[in-house]
C-alpha cells in the first residue's frame, strides 16, 4: 500500500497545482466581493494562450526551456485581460455576476477553438516539449518525505507554492490585503474609510483571471501537452475547492490536495488492483459530493465573504 | 417593449462581433452570414432541421425561464437534461411495450430524472440556504460522471465505448408524418412536445395560483413569506418543474434528434438555455422565438463550414457573445433612458426599468 501511495503521490501533486493556483485566484476575487464562476473559461483561455505562445516559440527556438516560462507569462497576461470583461460587467455595470461568469465560460470555450481551427486547422495545438520532472538531489533521499514531495517534481510546483506563500502574506500581513478583504466583507465601511471599492474589486478579479490563466497553461506545460478546447471541469472543481477550503489560502491548499488525490486515484484505479474494489464513479463524484456536504455542514457557520456576489452601489446603505 | 429592444440590441451586437471576428481572421463576413442563414433556412428539410435543433433549446430555455421567475438560478440544466435523457434511454433500451406506452414511459422517466436531479439543490436551498448556483454546478459534474460510467456499464454499444446502443425505432420520437412534411429532415415529435410545454408553462406562470405564488417568491422572498406563501415549498416545486423541463429537453435530444447518448459531454443545450431564457426575457413565447433564432445559427453552421473555410465554432462564439451583451444589457437600458430623456420626454414617468416597476406592482398585490 505504501508503495502505491509513494508512486501516485507525485502525480497527485502535479494534478493539484493547476487547481490550487486557480482556486487561489478565485479567493482574491471572492474576498474582494466578486463571485467568479468564469474560472473554467479563464483556464481555457490560459491554456490556449500558453499553448499557442509555446508552440510558436518552440518552432523558432527548439529545445529551450525558457519558452515554457514565456508561455506561462503570456497565459497570465491574457487571463488578466480576459477577466476585465467580467470585472467591467460586474463592477461598473452591477450586472448579474453569475450570468457574466457563464458568458465568460462560453465565450472562452468557443472562441479559443474557433481561433485554434484558424491557426492549425484541427482545433488542437500541440507543444513539442513540456516541463521535465526531476528528483531534487539530497532532499529526495529523505525517508518518507523524500519520495512523496521531492521526487518527480516540477519547477512549476515550487513556483506555485511560492505564489501561495506570497499571496497569504499579501492578504493577511499587508495593508493592501486588509483593504481587499474589507471590500468583500463590508464595502460601505471600506468606502467610508477612504478605500476605492471598485479599484480593489478590479484588482481581485484581475488576479483571479491571471492565476486561472496560469493554471490553464500549467496543465498544458506539465501533464497534458496539448490544447483541445477544454479543461474538463477543473475550473468548477477549483470553485468547489475554494468553498471547501472556506476561502482561506491554506484551506484551499488542503482542499485542492484532497481533490487532486481523489482524481488521481480515480485515474489510476484501473491499473492498481487494490483500488479496483472501489468503483471509479465513486471516486470521480467524490469531490463534488463532499463539496455539497460541506456546503450543508458550513451553512450555519460559513466563512464566505459577506458581500461576495453583491454589486456595490456607492450610495446604497 | 423595452425588453424586446434590449434583446434585439444584444443580438445585433453579437452578430456585429461575429462579423468582426470573421474579418479579423481573414474571412468574408457577408459571405459567412449568407451561408449561415441559408444553411438554416434554405429549403424545407433545412427548416425542419433548424426546428429540430431548436427543440431541446426550447425546453431548456423554459426550464431556465421558470427558475428565473422564481428568483432561482438553475445553472444545473445541463446535468438535469443529461440525467433525464439517460433515464429515458434506459427505459427505451430496457422495456418492450407498445409504442405509445413506451414513449409515454420514456417522457415520464425523463421528466422525473431531471426533476430528481434538481430536487437535491432545491431541497438544500430550502432547508439549508445553500446557494443553488454552486450546488447545481456540483450536480452537473456528478451527473457527468454517473453517465460516463453508467452508459458503458449497462448500455454499451456494439462498437464504441463512448456511446450507448441505438434506441429501437419505436423508442424514438421520429415520426414519418413530420419527416415527410419536412422532406426527410430529422425533426420529430419533440417539437410538438416543446410547443405544448410552451403553452403549459405560460399557463402555469400567468394563470394559476402556483405560478402566482412562485413569481411572488421570486420578486421578494420575505414579502411572499409574510403573505403566507410557503416559500420553501415553492422553491422546491420550482426546481422540480424546472428540472423536469430540462429532463424533457434531454428526451428530445437523445431520443429524438439523436438515437443514443454520448458520454464525456455535458450537453451544450443546457448552458444555451441560459442564453435563450435571457434573450426571451424569461417569457415562454420569447423563449420559443430565441430558440428558433439559435436553431438557425446552429443548424446553418455546418453548411457555412462546408461552403467557406470559416470554422463552425463561430456560431457558438456569436451565441456566447450575445449572452455577455444580455448580461450587460443594463448599459443599453441606461442608453435608452438617456436618449428618451434627451428627446425632451421630461413629463415621462420616473426613470425606473420595467422589471423593477413590475416587481413593485406585483409585490403590492400579494397582501390582498
Amino acid at each position: 500500500m505504501w508503495g502505491i501511495i509513494e508512486n501516485i503521490f507525485p502525480y497527485a501533486i502535479v494534478f493539484t497545482i493547476p487547481l490550487l493556483i486557480t482556486a487561489l485566484g478565485a479567493l482574491f476575487s471572492e474576498r474582494s466581493g466578486v463571485v467568479n464562476i468564469g474560472l473554467e473559461g479563464l483556464m481555457i483561455i490560459g491554456s490556449f494562450a500558453g499553448a499557442y505562445t509555446i508552440s510558436k516559440l518552440q518552432d523558432s527556438y527548439p529545445g529551450s526551456a525558457w519558452t515554457l516560462w514565456v508561455g506561462l507569462a503570456a497565459a497570465f497576461c491574457i487571463g488578466v485581460l480576459f477577466s476585465l470583461l467580467h470585472a467591467f460587467a460586474s463592477i461598473n455595470l452591477s450586472a448579474n455576476q453569475v450570468i457574466s461568469g457563464t458568458a465568460i465560460n462560453m465565450v472562452a470555450s468557443s472562441l479559443t477553438v474557433f481561433l485554434a481551427r484558424n491557426i492549425t486547422g484541427s482545433g488542437n495545438i500541440r507543444i513539442v516539449q513540456t516541463f521535465q520532472s526531476f528528483d531534487i538531489p539530497g532532499l529526495s533521499d529523505i525517508p518518507i518525505l523524500g519520495p512523496l514531495f521531492f521526487t518527480k517534481t516540477y519547477w512549476t510546483t515550487w513556483f506555485i507554492l511560492a505564489v501561495l506563500l506570497a499571496s497569504t502574506f499579501l492578504l493577511y500581513k499587508t495593508r493592501l490585503g486588509l483593504r481587499l478583504r474589507a471590500c468583500g466583507e463590508n464595502p460601505h465601511a471600506a468606502e467610508a474609510a477612504g478605500i476605492s471599492v471598485r479599484r480593489m474589486r478590479y484588482l481581485g478579479v484581475m488576479i483571479s483571471g491571471g492565476f486561472a490563466g496560469l493554471g490553464g497553461a500549467i496543465i498544458i506545460s506539465t501533464y497534458s501537452g496539448e490544447f483541445n478546447g477544454s479543461v474538463a471541469g477543473l475550473g468548477f472543481l477549483a470553485l468547489a475547492a475554494l468553498i471547501f477550503g472556506q476561502w482561506k489560502p491554506f484551506g484551499v491548499l488542503g482542499a485542492t490536495l484532497f481533490f487532486g488525490f481523489a482524481s488521481t486515484i480515480a485515474n489510476v484505479s484501473q491499473v492498481i488492483p487494490q483500488f479496483q474494489v472501489i468503483p471509479s464513479v465513486i471516486l470521480k463524484v467524490f469531490p463534488y459530493v463532499v463539496t455539497l456536504l460541506a456546503l450543508v455542514l458550513f451553512s450555519k457557520s460559513s466563512q464566505a465573504p459577506k458581500a461576495s456576489g453583491e454589486p456595490f452601489e456607492s450610495g446604497k446603505r | 417593449m423595452k425588453k424586446a429592444i434590449v434583446s434585439l440590441l444584444a443580438i445585433v451586437l453579437g452578430l456585429v462581433a461575429g462579423a468582426l471576428l470573421m474579418a479579423v481572421t481573414g474571412h468574408d463576413p457577408i459571405e459567412g452570414y449568407r451561408y449561415l442563414i441559408s444553411g438554416g433556412l434554405k429549403n424545407r428539410e433545412r427548416i425542419g432541421n433548424t426546428l429540430a435543433t431548436a427543440t431541446p433549446l426550447i425546453l431548456t430555455g423554459l426550464s431556465l425561464a421558470f427558475s428565473f421567475r422564481t428568483g432561482l438560478f438553475n445553472i444545473g440544466a445541463p446535468g438535469q437534461m443529461l440525467f433525464g435523457g439517460f433515464c429515458a434511454t434506459a427505459v427505451g433500451l430496457t422495456f418492450d411495450m407498445p409504442r405509445a406506452l413506451l414513449l409515454l414511459a420514456m417522457a415520464l422517466a425523463a421528466f422525473i430524472g431531471g426533476a430528481l436531479w434538481a430536487f437535491i439543490p432545491g431541497l438544500l436551498k430550502a432547508k439549508f440556504n445553500v446557494h443553488e448556483v454552486v450546488s447545481t454546478i456540483m450536480m452537473n459534474w456528478i451527473c457527468y460522471w454517473v453517465v460516463y460510467y453508467g452508459v458503458p456499464a449497462y448500455f454499451k454499444g456494439p462498437s464504441l465505448e463512448t456511446e450507448s446502443r441505438l434506441l429501437p425505432d419505436k423508442a424514438t420520437l421520429k415520426t414519418p408524418f413530420l419527416t415527410d412534411l419536412f422532406n426527410g429532415s430529422y425533426v420529430n415529435m419533440g417539437l410538438i412536445l416543446a410547443i405544448i410545454a410552451v403553452i403549459v408553462v405560460s399557463f402555469i406562470i400567468n394563470k394559476t395560483t402556483l405560478g402566482y405564488e412562485l413569481k411572488a417568491v421570486g420578486f421578494n422572498r420575505d414579502a411572499a413569506e409574510y403573505a403566507g406563501i410557503a416559500v420553501n415549498r415553492g422553491i422546491v416545486t420550482s426546481m422540480l418543474i424546472s428540472g423536469g423541463l430540462a429532463g424533457l429537453g434531454g428526451l428530445t435530444q437523445y431520443a429524438g434528434n439523436a438515437a443514443n447518448i454520448q458520454i464525456g459531454l455535458l450537453p451544450s443545450q443546457g448552458f444555451d438555455g441560459i442564453a435563450v431564457a435571457l434573450l426571451g426575457a424569461s417569457a415562454p413565447v420569447g423563449v420559443l422565438l430565441s430558440s428558433i433564432f439559435f436553431g438557425v445559427l446552429y443548424s446553418g453552421r455546418g453548411f457555412m463550414n462546408a461552403m467557406t473555410d470559416i470554422p463552425p465554432e463561430i456560431a457558438d462564439t456569436i451565441i456566447a457573445i450575445i449572452i455577455y451583451f444580455a448580461a450587460t444589457s443594463i448599459l443599453f437600458e441606461r442608453l435608452i433612458s438617456w436618449i428618451s430623456r434627451r428627446r425632451g420626454d421630461k413629463a415621462a414617468k420616473p426613470d425606473k426599468p420595467d422589471g423593477l416597476a413590475e416587481t413593485v406592482k406585483n409585490v403590492g398585490k400579494v397582501g390582498e
